[in-house]
């Protein structure tokens, strides 16, 4: 075999989408429904407080009076919401780490997912060249299964668990905080997701603590015919810092599931929250069959004084992705920032983008978001920015780049202003581009062979975002890139 | 056998014949002048050698070191020693220098059967190849020709050449657009290369690169045709009558 055909083996070898395979275990699961009865199920499953139970039927309440959303640029036949189920959970819930199933286990080491807290190595030469630890909270359909590193992370008072049972160790804290940044009623998926929400994780940060490692959370869907609502609470008190990331996958199944979580950060006082994802649901097969409805609501509240919260976002899988990681800019001198880099190709649709809302004195915000379309692919970048009179001397600066691949695709933007300060400085620019022939040529005469050119030009497109990514997440997005966009050139 | 042997190619572009029978033979540690006047169809041949899919080959053929060299893809070229020195560098945002050349340095030892360089030794090539042609080790850092003057974009091919060490350097204009310093600094660079397993192909419009860069043949190209071959004499015969002789002949 010669070397060229060798490397086009070796290139095709890993194309199409390495984590579709389904885990064989036991689980129980709710029958497809949505009522009063479903919600109290869920609620009793999870041994809830009379509180949180009357907080789901509120919102489901609020839920059934709401119209379907249909202003995003995005085609889809209607949700059958009674067609949905809302619990699905191993059989045998783990009580530690210990304890979570063998095959558990197993699929996340296949999904590279470090399930195993490693032993410390203090004082051994080479230690430091060591992977950097990262706790993670692993979701797994309806439930979280585990959480590693929470004994360490507790030495520093730093509270990293299922959002199950942080609504019965903290329930202060969860009533506290819970829906004063995306309240119940925000919008149609955030109620059904207040109605129905299983589990995430929650995330507390006390005062002037900087936590000392990555924290991230991994969602996994893997029953059929079921929708995962997780939702997800980060706490970053006065002068605390970290950094969160977040990935999901799912098997590759013909019919489309619903994904409909709600994150929401509060940052105090020089508080500073980085929060990345890395979105890579099923997309759904070459013909659109299939694939992950990625309705979902992220917001931060940057409460504080100089409080900062960046959303870095890769969006390349799921068959449709609805998503507005957003900023409420309250506190005087808080930052905003946005980094998006979205792709879709075959036939994923995204409507993407950020809402930077300036409240406080000297708020300033920055969006960049590269689109990148391919196939039969249809993107939007959907933003906004708004000043509003208490907003003096307000900036924001918002780029946003779209680049073509073929000739099917599509690319669209729809940035919003509303500025209410005189005072208010915006800047947008706006650019759409696609790869040259003349740079696929110049790669190809410098030896790079045409689909690792078209790997490097998109990444070189997306760098402004990659490099807000932290270290071991830029090296994963840069390579869920190439596999994404591999077949998409000609 | 000849390095480069181009026996009767034509070649079209939309429809429009440009290139109407050359015929050349490149030997290994030759350098080769092609000179001839805008629009003579000087371009279009090093974009046929290149591989570049927009030029259609009508007729002819080209060996390359005894194979056939229009069958192969352009980076299969490439990975087999065909550089070609852009008249107009391209530009890719967001990629750095260094890494753009990594990536093609290890393309082409992967080619070869050679293992990729370790990021230690491959610093170590570039920083020397970039003193080689004096060229601001800022640039490698910074993207693939964006933002760099004309000087900067031409001494980057060079500089690129100098890394991947070819063994036909096809360099398309390479004169154009640099001032007496940059052209001196880039024949430097290009006299530094010679060597007696490696053949130059300068395509020029002006026969001042040829003083810096001492050829071993001159070929005048009019009307996509070799209408004469000599030695450097013929570039300063060139230097003196223009190329307005040779359009009279064509006709």
């Amino acid at each position: 075999m010669s070397a060229s055909s060798k490397t086009i083996e070796e290139i095709t070898g890993k194309r199409g989408y390495e984590y579709g395979f389904i885990t064989d275990i036991e689980q129980e699961s709710l029958p497809p429904g949505l009522s009063e009865e479903t919600v109290r199920f869920i609620s009793a499953k999870k041994d809830e407080p009379e509180w949180m139970l009357e907080w789901r039927l509120e919102a489901l309440r609020g839920w059934l009076e709401m119209p379907h959303p249909n202003w995003a640029h995005v085609h889809y036949k209607p949700i059958d919401f009674q067609a949905i189920s809302y619990y699905a959970a191993p059989k045998n819930q783990p009580k530690s780490l210990d304890e979570v199933d063998p095959k558990l286990l197993e699929m996340y080491e296949k999904l590279g997912i470090p399930m195993h807290e490693r032993e410390m190595l203090a004082g051994v030469e080479g230690a430091g060249e060591q992977r950097p630890e990262v706790a993670v909270d692993a979701v797994f359909d309806s439930v979280s299964v585990g959480t590693t590193y929470k004994a360490k992370l507790a030495e520093q008072g730093i509270i990293f668990c299922s959002m199950s049972e942080a609504v019965q160790d903290h329930p202060e804290l969860v009533r506290k905080y819970l829906g004063t940044v995306v309240p119940r009623k925000d919008n149609f998926f955030a109620a059904l997701n207040s109605a129905v929400f299983s589990d995430g994780s929650f995330v507390y940060i006390p005062k002037g603590v900087r936590c000392p490692m990555e924290l991230s959370t991994y969602f996994r869907m893997n029953a059929g015919h079921t929708g995962q609502f997780e939702r997800t609470l980060i706490i970053a008190e006065e002068g605390a810092s970290v950094s969160y990331l977040e990935g999901c996958t799912a098997p590759m199944r013909d019919e489309n599931q619903l994904h409909a979580a709600v994150v929401e950060l509060v940052a105090l006082d020089d508080a500073d929250i980085k929060y990345s994802t890395v979105q890579n649901w099923y997309p759904g097969d070459e013909n659109g069959v299939g694939g992950i409805f990625n309705f979902v609501t992220k917001r931060g509240l940057c409460a504080g004084k100089r409080s900062r919260i960046a959303w870095t976002q890769v969006e390349t899988g799921s068959a449709i992705t609805w998503k507005y990681p957003s900023c409420v800019l309250k506190g005087d001198d808080s930052v905003g920032e946005f980094y998006s880099v979205a792709v879709t190709r075959g036939y994923q649709q995204a409507d993407t983008g950020t809402k930077m809302i300036h409240m406080g004195k000297n708020t300033r915000s920055t969006i960049i978001a590269k689109g990148i379309s391919a196939g039969h692919g249809e993107q939007s970048y959907r933003g906004l920015v708004r000043v509003l009179p208490t907003a003096k001397d307000a900036r924001n600066y918002s780029q946003c780049d779209s680049m073509l691949i073929g000739d099917k695709c599509a690319a669209h933007t729809f940035p919003y202003i509303d500025a209410q300060h005189p005072g208010a400085q915006i800047e947008h620019e706006a650019t759409t581009s696609r790869i040259s022939e003349d740079q696929l040529f110049y790669c190809k005469q410098r030896g790079i062979g045409e689909e690792e050119a078209v790997s490097l030009i998109v990444n070189g497109f997306c760098r402004d975002v990659f490099k807000k990514l932290p270290m071991e997440f830029a090296v994963e997005a840069q390579k869920l890139l190439e596999v994404t966009l591999e077949d998409s050139v000609g | 056998m000849a390095l480069l042997e181009i026996r009767d190619l034509h070649a079209a572009v939309e429809g429009e014949e440009i290139l109407r029978g050359i015929n050349l033979t490149v030997d290994r540690g030759e350098v080769h002048a092609v000179m001839g006047p805008n629009g003579s169809g000087k371009s279009t041949l090093s974009k046929v050698l290149a591989g570049h899919d927009g030029y259609e080959v009508t007729n002819g053929q080209v060996l390359y070191d005894g194979k056939d060299l229009l069958d192969l893809e352009a980076e299969d070229r490439a990975r087999l020693g065909v550089f070609l020195g852009f008249q107009y560098p391209v530009e890719i945002p967001g990629v750095a220098n260094t890494y753009f050349l990594k990536a093609a340095l290890n393309a082409m030892r992967k080619h070869r059967g050679e293992p990729e360089l370790d990021a230690v030794a491959f610093l170590k090539l570039i920083r020397e190849r970039a003193k080689m042609v004096n060229m601001d080790e800022n640039l490698l850092k910074r993207a693939v020709n964006e933002g760099f003057s004309g000087g900067e974009k031409k001494r980057n091919e060079i500089f690129q050449m100098a890394v991947l060490e070819p063994q036909l350097a096809i360099l398309d204009e390479t004169d154009s657009g640099l001032d007496i310093d940059a052209l001196r600094i880039v024949s430097q660079g290009v006299n530094a290369m010679r060597s007696a397993d490696r053949a130059f192909l300068l395509i020029t419009h002006y026969q001042r690169l040829l003083d810096h860069i001492e050829p071993d043949h001159v070929h005048v190209l009019v009307n996509g045709r070799i209408q004469q071959s000599g030695g450097k004499e013929l570039a300063e015969e060139l230097e003196r009558s223009g190329y307005a002789l040779f359009e009279e002949n064509a006709a």
